[in-house]
């Protein structure tokens, strides 16, 4: 029972340095920063202007010029690159965001009530699950009309009740610990044990969720956009890139390699360091490799 | 065992009730009158409010609910307001690509991962695992529609072994058919069984780690046999729900593969009726997409009983 | 001619030792007690029989098993001699068995491996042994499942699984550490029938002296991963040369010293009145509730400020949930408890503060008793949520230092994490943790049923003393009769929820009167009668 959900007792900065001697949390830690950095200098300086359409420089292939080459509006691949990691990441993160803030308390709330409001909360999740994001996104479309915040509702929507199954899950085997006996013992409340004792001990489960469902953002918000629910032209985005790279790849092969290596080795990154998160984190895994 | 199957249908049923709800209100509450769309912005409003009693959707909301859920016992979905054809018309000429893709890609993924997984799993830390797992690593990471781009970059335009895109029909034979779907179905597979093999591996890694493991060691059988008789069969529990979370997901591919090869399937029509304003058509599909995915994971937790004596036991 | 022969077994896995020239013998039909506190290395040595040790484990020495040098043997060999000639039963039943085989399939796997019989035929053996284990097919038949059986039955199917083929050696890893005392008796009994009428060897692994006392013929002493004294049973722990043996001997029979008897004058501290606990049961169908379980049934007692008192019984006799309710963990079905003259029923948790600053609880697992995320300092001062007046962090320091001498820890202590103590250590935090609001009782659930021996009479002493210093009352919850007698004046002793007999410790124990209190103290081991039994025997 007790070893359901190993709990490590070390503070946050040798969790770290053991991190760093993984090597997939190294690998995954280097790819993760160099697409938030694109994303984070785009902000500021991109090598060509993305809004500016350069009809003399359609369809450039990759030269020194443009590393990328160019699309058929005579944009820069790269930058549109740069521009998009801003646009997938923007999502994805904000997606985790109303996962966790919206199903980590309902899981932890489940857990600490048990009886039928963790019954209900179960049911509601498997509602929730039985809409694809893609078809909750094809939903919100209908209604409101294609666009990046739709997007982020349709992931966002489906990662709560991942969260809220990830946090009962692990609630779950904390709250019959003795521990847990202890504080009641001492007058403490669900709620405040909730904070005190049941948080902390699953934060990790919960962080390496979070990386794995920030690469699933990414995934989705590169389908969505790239069949027109996600970003609308004329913002760059890694789908919508795909998208305007089938009907000339016959042409311009490279201008669908691009766009799908960042999705990858963005996606790659993450899962890497959600790897090597997990493996230090989890010292039972830890010991089977 | 009867109670538990009751109870896992009941809790189907419920869910799928909630579902429809959820599909109908929403629907709803989307702005513009069917009615008028239909007929366009110069019809008169006498004829407009003709087909508004001729839809029924004169009627009060409860009553529109009921009998357009009551339709779906029937398939009766309805009329497509742009086409004027019954929806269930247009679904059964589209689930006929949509369905096989679907089942050909769960068969195909389930087929490469449970093998790699065992092996990996059995070979942990050796190359063979190494370089399997290192694989599954970047499967995982591909988006579909993107490895399917390269797969018709390869096989159709380079190789010219398959068509790029176009589905011939069934009636066009087996075999063009089948040629049609292959490319969609490898783009689908490939991703997912990359998933499946990793999940496979550590369900067979942690239940080698358990003390009844040791219990058949200690019995003198050899380590192959109890890889093969007791730890897959406990391993297949955590498999199966990720096989059943997995098939939500294909059907969602499924839409978008759909997509990149112009295969005329459900996908295809959904877009196709959100760009019209076809509600009712989507309200169809959606919905029936949704019981697909309730269905599938009812079967999910039947077969758990099948694998777990502990369940067939329990009330 | 020994069955089995270690000479010199060295076992290193990684950079620490495991095993340090290990030697040992069995002779066929002997039965050799293999003791040590944990971390002694008794389950290493005998995973290296059965070569199933991890993979990183390097191993020096000879193991010699009927001739064949077991270290050289290949794993093909080895399969061929597991479950066939050398069988091995461990720890936990209840995570033993695999979960979605038959026991039919799991005891007639073997005998099909190891003879090559046809199906009827593996399975008429495995009916044949499961019978002589004690499960007959009339009521067990083969196509049940592990986890229809209780944790005692799941252990005689692990039996049935290890000496389906008469092996020559058997090797029992703490068989009966995870069951209670009654059932510890009788597979004890059952193990002790097999080895006489197969003349098997049996290598019997214990932690608990009085066990090992009772059943083996020569007995060896571990510590840290060397032998420190092995000869004949009842001679080495009579004449106890070695000063380990002594050691050992002494502390598993320890009594700590408590001249002051708190007398009963006042009014009580704790009333309990028809107290009843039911849970509900598995329904019997979708429409129909079945009956409710009744965990506490009509218990009725008071103690006493500054009192001592035992709850014994079986496991599962409702003894951890009457704890709980008096904890006020858990709600009575129906009855009252009133503590210092307040009635717990039906108060609110802002009510009951008052009651729970004034009694306080002591868990068995020394692990997953404290918030591993926490340091000592919040850990012990978690119970000062209690009080009205919330102490300043000066103040809650100096308290904790406070609780954490006078369990004989040290005030800079407070900074460490639980993870950086013993399970000694661990188990003084914990009291340490149940005495900061200065309670006027506190409840132990198995306080030291985790803990070895030595670690034992440390924690029994400071419990005796605090209770002497102090006058804090007790309510030791046990299965084992030796703390009860250790520690406490009165002794109540509880049988499928209800209280069957009551009264001083000693007259209890020495002369039980009910039937379930009878036959508690005749299945509890007890160190010095089985050695007067053995030296009698022995003449």
């Amino acid at each position: 029972m007790s070893d359901q959900l190993s709990i490590t007792q070390d503070s946050f900065g040798s969790i770290l340095a053991r991190a760093f001697r993984s090597r997939s949390f190294v690998i995954g830690f280097i790819l993760t920063a160099i697409v938030a950095l694109m994303a984070g200098i785009s902000f500021f300086w991109t090598p060509y202007d993305v809004t500016k359409l350069i009809v003399s420089d359609r369809m450039q292939p990759p030269s020194a010029a443009h590393w990328f080459g160019t699309d058929h509006f005579g944009r820069d691949n790269f930058s549109m690159i740069m521009v998009g990691a801003r646009n997938s990441i923007a999502v994805a993160l904000v997606a985790v965001g109303i996962g966790m803030g919206l199903g980590v308390p309902l899981g932890c709330w489940a857990a600490a009530c048990g009886g039928w409001i963790d019954e209900t909360l179960m049911r509601f999740n498997d509602l929730v699950f039985a809409f694809p994001a893609l078809l909750s996104a094809v939903m919100i479309t209908a209604i409101f009309g294609p666009g990046a915040i739709n997007a982020i509702i349709a992931i966002g929507i489906f990662n709560i009740p991942v969260f809220a199954r990830v946090a009962r899950g692990g609630a779950l085997s904390i709250w019959p610990r003795e521990f847990i006996l202890a504080a009641r013992a001492s007058g403490k409340g669900p709620m405040l044990i909730t904070i005190e004792h049941v948080l902390p001990n699953i934060a990790n489960l919960l962080l390496v969720q979070g990386t794995i469902q920030f690469a699933l953002g990414i995934l989705a918000e590169a389908g969505l956009s790239y069949v027109g629910l996600g970003a609308q032209p004329p913002m760059p985005s890694w789908g919508r890139m795909l998208f305007d790279a089938q009907t000339r790849m016959v042409v311009a092969p490279y201008l669908a390699l691009f766009p799908g290596f960042a999705i990858v080795l963005t996606v790659l990154g993450l899962n890497l360091l959600g790897d090597g998160l997990s493996d230090t984190l989890d010292p039972k895994l830890r010991r089977q490799r | 065992m009867a109670a538990y199957l009751v109870k896992r249908l009941l809790v189907g049923l419920v869910t799928l009730l909630a579902a429809s709800i959820v599909v109908f209100s929403v629907l709803e509450i989307v702005p513009g009158d069917p009615a008028q769309l239909m007929l366009g912005m110069n019809a008169t409003p006498e004829a407009v409010a003709a087909l508004r009693e001729q839809l029924g959707l004169d009627l009060p909301l409860i009553w529109r609910y009921l009998s357009w859920l009551g339709g779906f016992f029937v398939l009766d979905f309805g009329r497509s307001y742009t086409y004027s054809v019954p929806v269930s018309e247009l679904i059964a000429e589209r689930i006929v690509v949509s369905l096989p893709l679907a089942i050909i890609s769960l068969i195909l993924s389930t087929a490469i991962a449970i093998p790699v997984g065992l092996f990996a799993a059995a070979r942990r830390g050796k190359a063979a695992d190494a370089v399997s797992m290192g694989l599954s690593q970047f499967g995982v990471a591909v988006p579909n529609f993107w490895f399917a781009l390269i797969l018709i970059y390869v096989f159709a335009v380079w190789l010219r072994m398959v068509p790029a895109g176009g589905f011939p029909g069934w009636s066009a034979g087996l075999w063009p058919a089948l040629k049609a779907l292959i490319l969609p179905a490898i783009a689908l597979a490939l991703p997912q069984a990359a998933i499946l093999a990793r999940v496979t591996r550590q369900a067979l890694l942690e239940v080698l780690g358990e003390d009844y493991i040791r219990t058949a060691r200690a019995k003198g059988m050899p380590w192959r046999y109890v890889l093969w008789r007791h730890a897959l069969r406990n391993a297949m529990i955590p498999v199966l729900t990720i096989l059943g979370l997995q098939f939500a997901f294909l059907l969602a591919g499924t839409i978008i593969i759909e997509n990149v090869f112009y295969l005329p399937g459900l996908g295809r029509l959904i877009f196709q009726a959100i760009t019209q304003r076809d509600l009712i058509v989507v309200e169809g599909v959606v919905m029936l997409l949704v019981v697909a995915v309730i269905v599938v994971n009812l079967l999910v937790d039947l077969s758990y009983a099948l694998v777990d004596p502990r369940l067939r036991s329990r009330r | 001619m020994s069955l089995l022969e270690i000479e010199g077994l060295d076992l290193s896995i990684g950079d620490s030792r495991i095993l340090k020239g290990v030697d040992l013998s069995v002779a066929p039909g002997e039965v050799m007690g293999l003791v040590g506190e944990s971390g002694s290395g008794k389950s290493m040595t005998a995973l290296t029989l059965m070569r199933l040790l991890p993979e990183a484990a390097r191993v020096s020495g000879r193991v010699t098993f009927s001739g064949i040098d077991i270290l050289a043997a290949d794993e093909a060999r080895m399969c061929a001699l597991r479950g066939d000639d050398i069988g091995m039963v461990f720890q936990e039943p209840m995570t033993a068995l695999n979960p979605v085989k038959s026991i039919g399939e799991q005891v007639a796997e073997g005998i099909r491996w190891h003879t090559g019989a046809n199906r009827a035929d593996a399975e008429a053996r495995a009916k044949t042994i499961l019978d002589r284990v004690g499960l007959p097919e009339s009521r067990f038949p083969l196509s049940r499942y592990p986890h229809e059986l209780s944790g005692g039955q799941r252990q005689r199917v692990v039996i049935a699984i290890a000496c389906a083929l008469k092996p020559k050696l058997l090797i029992a890893d703490e068989p009966t550490t995870a069951l209670d005392v009654m059932l510890q008796a009788q597979i004890l009994e059952l193990l002790r029938d097999l080895v006489d009428e197969n003349r098997m060897g049996l290598l019997l692994i214990s932690h608990d002296l009085a066990v090992v006392a009772d059943m083996a013929d020569r007995i060896t002493i571990m510590r840290s991963g060397e032998v420190m004294e092995a000869g004949e049973t009842a001679r080495t722990l009579s004449e106890q040369l070695h000063p380990y043996t002594r050691q050992l001997a002494l502390a598993s029979m320890h009594v700590p010293e408590r001249s002051k008897v708190h007398a009963a004058n006042g009014p009580n501290l704790l009333e309990v009145q028809q107290l009843t606990r039911d849970y509900p049961s598995r329904r019997v169908s979708l429409f129909t509730p079945g009956e409710p379980t009744r965990a506490v049934d009509h218990v009725s007692f008071s103690m006493h400020a500054g009192q001592s008192m035992a709850l014994v019984g079986r496991s599962g006799c409702g003894k951890s949930t009457l704890a709980r309710m008096i904890l006020a963990l858990d709600r009575p079905t129906s009855g009252d408890i009133s503590f210092r003259g307040m009635s717990l029923a039906g108060k609110s948790e802002s009510e009951l503060r008052v009651a729970r600053r004034d009694m306080q609880v002591v868990f068995q697992d020394p692990y997953g008793s404290f918030d591993p995320r926490h340091r000592v300092e919040r850990l012990v001062s978690e119970p000062l949520h209690l009080l009205y007046k919330r102490p300043t962090p000066t103040e809650r320091r100096e308290m904790v230092a406070r609780a954490l001498h006078e369990v004989g820890l040290g005030a800079d202590d407070m900074h460490k994490y639980p993870h950086e103590f013993s399970g000694g250590q661990r188990q003084r935090i914990s009291i340490a943790r149940a005495l900061i609001t200065r309670p006027k009782l506190i409840i132990a659930d198995e306080p030291v049923s985790a803990l070895d021996v030595s670690i034992r009479a440390q924690i029994l002493d400071l419990f005796a003393e605090l209770n002497q210093r102090l006058g804090v009352a007790y309510l030791f919850i046990t299965h084992d009769l030796t703390v009860a007698r250790a520690i406490t004046d009165d002794v109540m002793v509880m049988h499928e929820g209800k209280i069957v007999e009551s009264g001083r410790t000693a007259d209890v124990l020495d002369n039980p009167r009910s039937q379930a209190a009878k036959e508690l103290v005749a299945a509890a081991p007890d160190l010095h009668r089985a050695i007067v039994r053995r030296l009698r025997e022995e003449g």
